[in-house]
């Protein structure tokens, strides 16, 4: 953490370009979604399919504001935050009645209807999305300035990774834990088991969303293509990649995943023959395999076993 | 004649074309064990999910307090006082037995959609939860993952969650199941000390432990109550003797106590 504080700081030292800062946002932005995706998932065991499908609503929320002239960002995020409440409300009010590989379908069939929805709205560009501009905060900071727009994302992901801390160990938090440790247990002992899972979903989703809203300040742009259900694959796999219910897994795990995406084509091209990086996928896959296997608790219970090895 | 807790009237459930309940009619007093016996598939454990709302009855009501509860919903019958505790032992396994039995003491201190300060340092909720640990015999084990308990003592552990809901009614499942015979005279034990402030249903194949704490006796044979008596007519009721010929362990059993 300390880290993505200081990155900035090390890149203009170093004299590298501006584009080392925008890519270290974006990752902390694909970190707050990935974050809100195990919220639900690492500690309350559901396995959304649709995840990304706030990233989009958060995306287009500002995008369309945007087209419309209003880049306040005192109006759009707040909004952002009530349209994905309502969106997860609904979403989570059918697929909550379902559980397992239904729930896992349920969820991405929601997506692919809110992905299909931005493909159809020509008036916002359809399928080949929009331009929109970054949000402004009443002169209190400007986010095309790379340096304050990173520390903007930094300060929401420490937000974030604060609230999700106090969630997790609040009452709420118990009840949810236990939910994904055994549901009929805790309807026994009296837990209206559905009412908070609902509630979790809807939190997630709107810290989801928050992640979107950044997005789409990031890229300067809206597209559907930021709720296509691959980005909800990348998504999950980000966060068991990096730990499954942990608090800094998801965190890591963006971090590993998009330098991976950024880098091991090169590395392949370099280390392989010319072309081999087009199929870096092909080297990620059996690599998430092998720490299923054997790393469970994904990077994160690694570095938490070597720490111990050496201390 | 005590006062009535809990009533069935002609509850009957089946699964497919197998009756599991059929026309059940029985009564638990308040402040009695009320045991429920008969061999296996009897319908035993189909009655606790019913009476404690895990399943639905197809028909037949179920009268709490002289209240209707046939459709009221688990998580609220709990409310009402109703606890249960499973025939396979049913904790949650990461958690230490102290917040295990800390979330049951939560369930009934309001609701839960408390997101900010820390559970578990909320003493209104690890105080009765260190007590009731204390009463179980549990004290010096309430840190360990509920995991890496022994059989027995998660079989403990499922009773003390089931009383940190302040029950009036608990519904026991074979608590005994599974469990040596030393554990077993300490379950036997915590369950007499309940005796006077609880209500139980208790559901047991071990029958010394039935002989030893019960009440009264209801035979449960194919879903259907063929006697409800005290330990000793129920000892020689030539019926549930029938009942039991073909379980040749049963009758042997019940001759010995």
């Amino acid at each position: 953490m300390i880290l993505l504080a200081l990155i900035p700081i090390l890149i203009q030292f170093l004299e590298m370009p501006v584009f080392y800062t925008e890519m270290f946002c974006r990752i902390m932005i694909l970190a707050l979604a990935a974050m809100s995706l195990d919220l639900i998932l690492g500690f309350g065991g559901m396995v959304s399919f649709g995840h990304a499908v706030y990233l989009g609503i958060g995306a287009y929320t500002v995008g369309i504001f945007s087209y419309y002239g209003i880049d306040n960002g005192f109006i759009q995020f707040p909004v952002t935050l009530l349209v994905c409440a309502a969106f997860a409300l609904v979403i989570g009010m059918m697929s909550l009645r379902t559980s397992g590989v239904y729930f896992i379908m349920i969820t991405l069939a929601f997506a692919q209807m809110v992905y299909f929805l931005g493909i159809s709205l020509e008036e916002f560009g359809g399928d080949d999305g929009m331009p929109a501009y970054r949000s402004t905060f009443g002169g209190l900071i400007d986010l095309y300035d790379p340096l304050s727009f990173y520390y903007f994302v930094f300060a929401m992901l420490l937000a974030v990774l604060y609230l999700c801390h106090r969630i997790i160990h609040s009452r709420f938090g118990m009840v949810l834990q236990g939910c994904k440790s055994n549901e009929a247990r805790m309807q026994a002992l009296g837990f209206p088991t559905y009412r908070y899972k609902l509630a979790a979903f809807i939190i997630s989703g709107m810290i989801c969303g928050i992640a979107g809203a950044l997005f789409a300040n990031w890229n300067e742009f809206v597209s559907p293509a930021a709720m296509h259900w691959t980005r909800s694959g990348d998504l999950l796999i980000m966060v068991i990649l990096g730990g499954m219910g942990t608090l800094f897994g998801p965190v890591l795990g963006t971090v590993l995943f998009l330098l991976l995406e950024e880098y091991l084509p090169e590395w392949m091209d370099a280390l392989l023959f010319p072309g081999a990086g087009e199929h870096w996928m092909g080297v990620l896959g059996p690599l998430l395999i092998l720490l299923v296997l054997f790393a469970r608790g994904g990077v994160h219970s690694l570095l938490g076993r070597l720490s111990l090895r050496h201390g | 004649m005590a006062e009535v807790l809990l009533k069935t009237e002609e509850l009957t459930k089946s699964f497919g074309g197998l009756v599991a309940i059929q026309e059940l009619s029985m009564e638990v007093e308040a402040g009695e064990i009320h045991a429920v016996i008969g061999p296996n598939g009897a319908g035993k454990t189909t009655l606790i999910a019913q009476l404690s709302g895990s399943l639905k009855p197809d028909s037949g009501r179920i009268l709490f307090e002289n209240r209707d509860i046939t459709h009221v919903p688990e998580y609220r019958r709990s409310a009402l006082g109703l606890a249960r505790s499973f025939q396979i032992t049913s904790v949650l396994k990461n958690f230490s037995a102290l917040d295990n039995v800390a979330l049951a003491v939560q369930a009934h201190a309001g609701h839960s959609f408390r997101f900010w300060s820390k559970a578990r340092k909320a003493q209104e909720l690890r105080e009765p939860a260190l007590e009731i640990l204390e009463k179980i015999g549990l004290t010096d084990r309430m840190d360990m993952p509920a995991s890496s308990l022994s059989h027995g003592e998660q079989r403990q552990l499922e009773l003390a969650m089931a009383l940190a809901t302040r029950p009036k009614l608990l519904l026991l499942d074979e608590p005994m199941a599974g469990m040596g015979v030393e554990e077993s005279q300490k379950m036997v034990e915590l369950l007499q000390d309940l005796k006077g402030t609880h209500t139980l249903v208790l559901i047991e194949h071990d029958m010394d432990a039935v002989f030893a704490l019960a009440d009264r006796i209801t035979v449960l044979v194919y879903g259907e109550s063929i006697a409800c008596d005290t330990p000793e007519n129920i000892r020689s009721n030539p019926e549930v003797r029938k009942a039991y010929l073909g379980d040749g362990e049963a009758i042997t059993e019940i001759e010995e106590v």
